[in-house]
């Protein structure tokens, strides 16, 4: 009695309550992430830009540059599947390659047994990394601010020293599979360009469930919690729940973007899940610009054809890459996106 | 028994590299509230310039200081040119910046030594085996670390708990806005305890450059134990690191040791054999894990808020 009591007073100050809290945020945040109309213009340009992407290497010459922007797509899924707990949740999750690599390895270790199908690739990657993610947040989340991002840091390692010592997949060396996912038996990424389309319609995909799941009233609570999680409590949310509730998703998004890099790679190892590997999924969040649905992606084009082409200019691409990363956060301090309308909105950190 | 003595000794080695490394990390943290990930670079900095140095000179004693000198310099150098500017950002900033360090510092080893592991030697007066007990030979090296760690545990202990300076740490660690209004040169104690830092992590890196390869990219994954030691330890906690120290090491080295022969006495041999490696590799996650569950600000927390 009592509790459905409470229950029902919480429903109904929320939906005024939460309405003035976040229309605060939303403002000092430029519409969190949504994009006012100039900024939706370019999106819209941008993935028009990718969709063009296999005729005009085709007509080049050039497969180089198909397999090389199916891979920023991917990286850009799993980008953006951690943007959405890190810019609107606040929860800097530092393991999210442990997903990744759950997800490769899911197809790698169907493969092994024999299933080739590709739903239930998909499936398996889905719902294993999701329940991992359900364990981890279940500790991590626990916690708040530098130590969050340590212990997600060590789970991650926690999955990468599995991988690692499980000998009869392949263990340190990797394992290489044997033939990609098929749906209803038909080899779909047999041609690059099949595989490259069906990552783009992912992609298009899960950018459009991230705007509704932003805009949506779960998105609200998750963005209410990061901007002041005791009152989200105090109005009478579940924060804790919430948050999991996130976590999970971004979870299960960034393993169904492992599993599409395996039928990339035809080859899984440990060193998909290694923190340096989480290291550079947050850097491509925050080189695009935390707290946007785009910014990931151009973040993930930016660090992956800058990683591509300095590696092929010099042996120690990686000083030039940090040094370029160092003076980024010590001197640019916004997102490429945050650069375009830095006017508007101000210094983002400040 | 006398290979259970051995592996406890090997435990009681590896908790002592462990928390050369946490104990620095944990001030830094506790203090500055800055997460570092470079400093699995200085770890790397004191053994690289260890190993060649003592090759080059052939003396040991030249050797350590030098790793030590080297160790100092980058970690003042980086604590002036970068992280004072990081102090006041917020975490996202900080993990790039010195993400972006480790990727500078693992480069410009392989720049300067090249790409292929170099070989540290161990000091010829350490070399040989002693009898722990009658029959049993244990490395005099491994021995040697024991005993440097225990040494600069209670060095620490003595100039935390009986120094003046001791004192300002503590208070900063527990507050401290709190010590800086009450005029605590802020600035400088950074640096100071940034520098102390820095050396424990080339003591621990020269120390382990003639037990593991000294290769680029050594510190990254002895980083993220010493993270796992903090975490559990308590942020800011001396003790709270050491204590979780020996936990850790005693768990993976016990656990890489034993754990499959106890899971065979359950489980088929060949189930115990594939199990046994993967678990033992978990096994400090899940020891963490299992703390953190019941106590999420870890055993021994420095920060009262």
């Amino acid at each position: 009695m009592i509790r459905r009591g409470r229950h029902w007073l919480s429903q109904t100050i929320s939906r005024q309550q939460t309405a003035g809290a976040l229309s605060e945020s939303i403002k000092s945040d430029g519409a969190a992430g949504v994009g006012g109309p100039a900024r939706r213009v370019f999106m819209f340009a941008g993935l028009a830009a990718l969709a063009l992407v296999p005729p005009i290497a085709l007509m080049l010459q050039q497969p180089f540059y198909l397999d090389l922007f199916t891979r920023i797509m991917i990286f850009a899924i799993a980008a953006l599947s951690l943007d959405l707990i890190l810019g609107f949740g606040g929860m800097v999750s530092f393991g999210h390659a442990a997903y990744l690599g759950i997800g490769a390895y899911a197809v790698g270790i169907a493969g092994y047994y024999g299933i080739t199908d590709g739903f239930a690739h998909f499936g398996i990657a889905v719902l294993v990394s999701a329940l991992t993610a359900l364990l981890i947040g279940l500790v991590s989340l626990r916690t708040s601010g530098v130590f969050f991002i340590m212990i997600t840091l060590a789970f991650g390692q926690m999955i990468y020293f599995l991988g690692l010592s499980v000998n009869k997949f392949g263990g340190d060396d990797g394992m290489t599979i044997a033939e990609h996912s098929r749906f209803a038996g038909v080899d779909l990424f047999a041609d690059p360009a099949g595989l490259y389309y069906f990552t783009f319609c992912a992609l298009v995909l899960f950018l459009w469930i991230g705007f509704r799941l932003v805009r949506s009233r779960f998105g609200m609570v998750i963005r209410g919690a990061k901007s002041n999680e005791r009152r989200m409590g105090a109005i009478g949310f579940p924060t804790f729940r919430y948050k999991l509730c996130a976590f999970v998703a971004s979870g299960a998004m960034c393993g169904f973007a492992g599993a599409l890099l395996a039928n990339q790679a035809l080859f899984v190892s440990p060193a998909l899940v290694h923190w340096t590997r989480s290291g550079e999924i947050l850097v491509m969040v925050i080189l695009g610009g935390v707290g946007t649905l785009f910014g990931p992606i151009l973040g993930a084009v930016l660090y992956l054809v800058l990683e591509d082409v300095l590696s092929g200019v010099m042996d120690y691409w990686q000083l030039v890459l940090g040094l370029i990363l160092l003076t980024f956060v010590l001197f640019v301090r916004t997102g490429i996106v945050g650069i375009a309308d830095w006017q508007r909105r101000g210094v983002r950190h400040a | 028994m006398a290979l259970l003595l051995e592996q406890l000794l090997n435990s009681l080695q590896f908790a002592m590299m462990l928390f050369l490394m946490a104990a620095g990390l944990t001030l830094v943290f506790g203090i500055m509230n800055l997460i570092n990930l470079a400093h699995g670079s200085l770890y790397m900095v004191g053994a690289y310039v260890c190993a060649s140095v003592f090759a080059t000179t052939g003396s040991f004693a030249v050797g350590v200081l030098a790793g030590l000198a080297a160790s100092l310099a980058v970690g003042v150098g980086i604590e002036v040119t970068t992280f004072r500017t990081l102090y006041k950002r917020d975490h996202l900033d900080q993990v790039l910046a010195t993400f972006a360090l480790t990727l500078i510092f693992n480069d410009l080893v392989r720049l300067i030594w090249g790409p292929t592991a170099l070989y540290a030697a161990v000091p010829a007066f350490l070399t040989g085996r002693v009898e722990i007990l009658p029959g049993t030979p244990y490395p005099a090296y491994r021995l040697a670390i024991i005993a440097v760690g225990f040494a600069v545990a209670a060095l620490l202990y003595l100039v935390i708990t009986r120094t003046k300076l001791g004192m300002i740490i503590r208070a900063g660690a527990s507050n401290r806005v709190m010590a800086g209004a009450l005029g605590v040169n802020i600035v400088l104690l950074y640096t100071i305890v940034f520098a102390m830092g820095a050396l424990l992590a080339g003591l621990a890196g020269l120390m382990a450059g003639p037990l593991f390869t000294v290769a680029s990219g050594m510190g990254d994954s002895v980083l993220i134990l010493a993270f796992v030691v903090i975490v559990i330890g308590g942020v800011g906690s001396m003790q709270g690191a050491f204590i979780a120290a020996l936990l850790v090491g005693f768990v993976d080295t016990m656990g890489r040791a034993y754990l499959r022969l106890l899971l065979g006495q359950f489980l088929a041999p060949t189930a115990a054999d594939n199990a046994g490696p993967a678990l033992a590799s978990m096994m400090i996650y899940i020891v963490m894990a299992m703390v953190l569950f019941f106590r999420p600000q870890g055993l021994f927390p420095a920060r009262v808020r």
